[in-house]
C-alpha cells in the first residue's frame, strides 16, 4: 500500500460506464477527486450514484471507462484498493447478533489488521463515534443512528485512504444526521482521510468540497457548492398568482425576465404553481416588480439560490424526489382514469 | 496466512451466533427425541416380530439413522445461513473484503460442519434411551464420521444457497430435498426389501453410505449393507467433490 497514496489524485476515473441491459446507469463519467477532499456525488434516485460507488468498490465491473484508487486500479488490483477503501453501505451490513466490539474485531481480521493493533484502534474508532460504553452490547439493541455510527467506525478500522460513504444519512432524523455530519468532518482531521459520499439532501451535500451533479447517469456540473450557487446567478424570487400564466407572460413582457413556473409542494403541506424567477438583487427588484404588475399576487418570497435551484437550473427538475415522485404518481393515474 | 484468517474469523462468527442461540441448540433435539420415543417407541414391536431389522431392536436400528438425520439437518441449515447474511446485508460487508470469495464459501462449510457435528454429538446423550450402549472409543469414531457427512451436507448447503433468493424458499428445499434425502437412505427402514428405485436412489444418496458407516460402528452386530471402508471413501470422495462444486459455484455468482 506504500509509495502509491502519495502519487496522483486519491480517485481518478475516466469515461467510466456501466450498462444493465441496454439501459445507461452510469455514461461515460470522469472526474477526480484530491487527497482529503470531501466529495459530494449529488442527484435523485436512480441517477446511477451507487452505481457508481459499487464500482469504485470493486463489487461492480465496469462496461468501460477505467478508473483508480490511490493510484490502485478498479479492475486488476481489485485486494490493493478494497484494502485502501471503507465503505459504509446505504442498508446495513452489521450482524446483530453480534456486539458491536465483535464485529469491528470480524472486521479487522478479514482487513489484516496488525494483532497488536486491533484492541487499541477497536477502542479509538468507538471513541470516536462516541459508543465506547456500548462496545460489549449486541447490535441488535441499537437505534438506526447508532449503527451508522458503528459502521463508520468499522470502516476506519484498516486506515483506509477514502472512505465511501452511500447515503451515510438516510432514514435518520435531523438531529442524528448533524452528528453524522460532524464525525465526517472530525475524521478527516483526525485520520488523514479522503471522503466520497452521495446523498439526496440538497442541504447536506453543502457540507462538501466540492459536488458532482449527477443526472441519468451523467455529471451534469461540477464544483464548489459555493461556485454551483452563484452560476444561478443572484437571487430567487417566487411568487404565488392567481393566474400564473397571466403573470408569468406579463412579467417577461414588462421586465424581460425569464420566468419558469414550477410545482412545489411547501412544508406546510400547500401545494401549486408557483413563478420563479432568477434576479441579480432580489430586495432591489422586488419593489419595483411588485408595482409594475397588474396581476393580483397572493404571496412573495425571496431566498438566496440553494443547490435545488442549481439542479432545477441544469436538468429542469427538482430533486425533491420522495414527494415529487408521489404527485407524479397520482398524476398519471388521474390521467390515465380520464382516458377511459 | 491472510485467508486462512479469513476462513477462521468466519468460522468464529458462526460458531458465536449458534451457541448464543440456545434456543436452537436444544430444539434441534425436538424431533429426534419425537422420532425415538414416540415413532421408535410405537413401530418396536410390530417390526421386530417382522424380522426386519436382524435381531435389533428397532430404536437401536433407527438411532443411527436419527443421528444422520441431526447432522443433515443442522448442516444444511448451518451453511445455507448464507442466505440470510444476503439478506441481513453482512455478506455485503465479507464480498467487500480484501479477501477472495471463496474464502467466505469455505468458512461457511466448516463451521457448517463443526455445528453439525456438534449437534450430532448432542443427540448421543440420547443413546442410552434407545438402547444403544456408547463407549468413549465408539464416540471417537463415530465423530471423524460426522465431520465427513457434515461436509457433505454443508457443501450441498452452500450449493441450494447459491440457487435460494431468500429464506422463504427453504421450505422448498426441505421438503422436496432434505425429507427424501433422509428417507431413501435408509434411517428409518432397511433397505434390503426396498423396491428396485427406492434401492436405485438409495445408491446416489449420500446420506445413505453416512448412515451405514455410523450404523456399522454403533451396531458392529448388524449386517452391514456396504463394508465401512466402502462408505467412508464414498462419503469422504462426495464431501471433497461437494465442497469444491459449492465453493466454485458460490464465488462465481457472487
Amino acid at each position: 500500500m506504500s509509495g502509491a497514496a502519495d502519487l496522483g489524485a486519491a480517485i481518478e476515473v475516466e469515461r467510466l460506464s456501466r450498462h444493465f441491459n441496454g439501459l445507461k446507469a452510469v455514461d461515460e463519467i470522469s472526474f477526480s477527486v484530491g487527497h482529503k477532499e470531501i466529495f459530494g456525488f449529488l442527484g435523485p434516485n436512480g441517477a446511477g450514484k451507487t452505481t457508481t460507488i459499487s464500482m469504485l468498490c470493486t463489487l461492480l465491473k465496469p462496461t468501460s471507462g477505467r478508473a483508480s484508487l490511490s493510484g490502485f486500479d478498479i479492475v486488476s488490483q481489485q485486494d490493493e484498493v478494497r484494502q485502501s477503501i471503507g465503505i459504509v453501505f446505504q442498508d446495513p451490513t452489521l450482524d446483530d447478533q453480534l456486539t458491536a466490539r465483535e464485529n469491528l474485531q470480524f472486521h479487522s481480521m478479514l482487513y489484516n489488521v496488525p494483532k497488536g493493533e486491533r484492541e487499541q484502534r477497536t477502542a479509538s474508532v468507538l471513541d470516536m463515534v462516541g459508543l465506547g460504553p456500548r462496545s460489549a452490547d449486541k447490535v441488535e439493541t441499537f437505534s438506526g443512528g447508532m449503527k451508522r455510527r458503528l459502521e463508520i467506525a468499522r470502516g476506519l478500522m484498516h486506515y483506509p485512504h477514502v472512505l465511501f460513504l452511500d447515503e451515510p444519512t438516510l432514514g435518520l432524523d435531523p438531529q442524528t444526521r448533524s452528528s453524522i455530519w460532524e464525525h465526517v468532518h472530525e475524521l478527516r482531521q483526525q485520520y488523514d482521510i479522503t471522503v466520497f459520499l452521495t446523498t439526496h439532501y440538497m442541504d447536506e451535500a453543502e457540507n462538501c468540497d466540492r459536488i458532482a451533479i449527477i443526472d441519468h447517469g451523467r455529471i451534469v456540473a461540477l464544483d464548489t457548492p459555493g461556485n454551483l450557487k452563484h452560476s444561478v446567478g443572484g437571487d430567487i424570487i417566487t411568487l404565488k398568482a392567481e393566474d400564473v400564466q397571466a403573470a408569468q407572460k406579463e412579467i417577461q413582457e414588462k421586465f424581460s425576465i425569464e420566468a419558469g413556473i414550477t410545482d412545489v409542494s411547501e412544508a406546510d403541506g400547500s401545494a401549486g404553481k408557483r413563478i420563479r424567477l432568477e434576479v441579480p438583487s432580489g430586495r432591489t427588484m422586488l419593489p419595483h416588480l411588485l408595482k409594475g404588475l397588474s396581476v393580483e399576487i397572493q404571496s412573495v418570497s425571496v431566498r438566496e439560490p440553494t443547490l435545488d435551484d442549481v439542479f432545477l437550473n441544469l436538468t429542469g427538475r427538482q430533486i425533491r424526489e420522495e414527494s415529487a415522485d408521489k404527485m407524479e404518481f397520482m398524476r398519471t393515474r388521474i390521467r390515465r382514469r380520464r382516458m377511459r | 496466512m491472510r485467508r486462512f484468517r479469513a476462513i477462521y474469523i468466519i468460522w468464529l462468527r458462526d460458531l458465536k451466533r449458534h451457541f448464543r442461540d440456545r434456543a436452537r441448540i436444544f430444539g434441534s433435539l425436538g424431533s429426534p427425541i419425537i422420532f425415538i420415543f414416540i415413532l421408535g417407541q410405537g413401530l418396536s414391536a410390530s417390526i421386530a416380530a417382522g424380522g426386519l431389522t436382524g435381531g435389533l431392536d428397532y430404536k437401536q436400528f433407527m438411532f443411527p439413522g436419527i443421528l444422520g438425520m441431526t447432522v443433515l439437518f443442522a448442516g444444511v441449515f448451518a451453511s445455507v445461513s448464507i442466505v440470510w447474511d444476503r439478506e441481513f446485508g453482512f455478506l455485503k460487508e465479507m464480498l467487500v473484503a480484501p479477501v477472495p470469495t471463496w474464502t467466505i464459501a469455505l468458512g461457511k462449510v466448516i463451521s457448517g460442519a463443526t455445528i453439525a457435528a456438534f449437534q450430532g454429538t448432542l443427540m448421543l446423550l440420547l443413546a442410552p434411551f434407545a438402547g444403544v450402549h456408547l463407549t468413549p472409543l465408539l464416540i471417537l469414531e463415530l465423530l471423524p464420521m460426522m465431520f465427513l457427512v457434515a461436509f457433505s451436507m454443508t457443501g450441498m448447503g452452500i450449493l441450494v444457497a447459491t440457487r435460494l433468493k431468500s429464506m422463504q424458499g427453504f421450505q422448498m428445499v426441505m421438503n422436496f430435498f432434505m425429507m427424501p434425502m433422509f428417507f431413501i437412505s435408509g434411517a428409518m427402514f432397511p433397505l434390503k426389501n426396498a423396491p428396485r428405485w427406492l434401492d436405485g436412489i438409495s445408491r446416489v444418496d449420500p446420506l445413505t453410505y453416512g448412515v451405514d458407516a455410523m450404523r456399522a460402528i454403533m451396531l458392529p452386530n448388524f449386517p452391514n449393507r456396504y463394508p465401512l471402508p466402502l462408505d467412508i471413501l464414498v462419503v469422504g470422495l462426495l464431501s471433497a467433490a461437494m465442497i469444491t462444486i459449492s465453493v466454485t459455484a458460490f464465488s462465481r455468482q457472487a
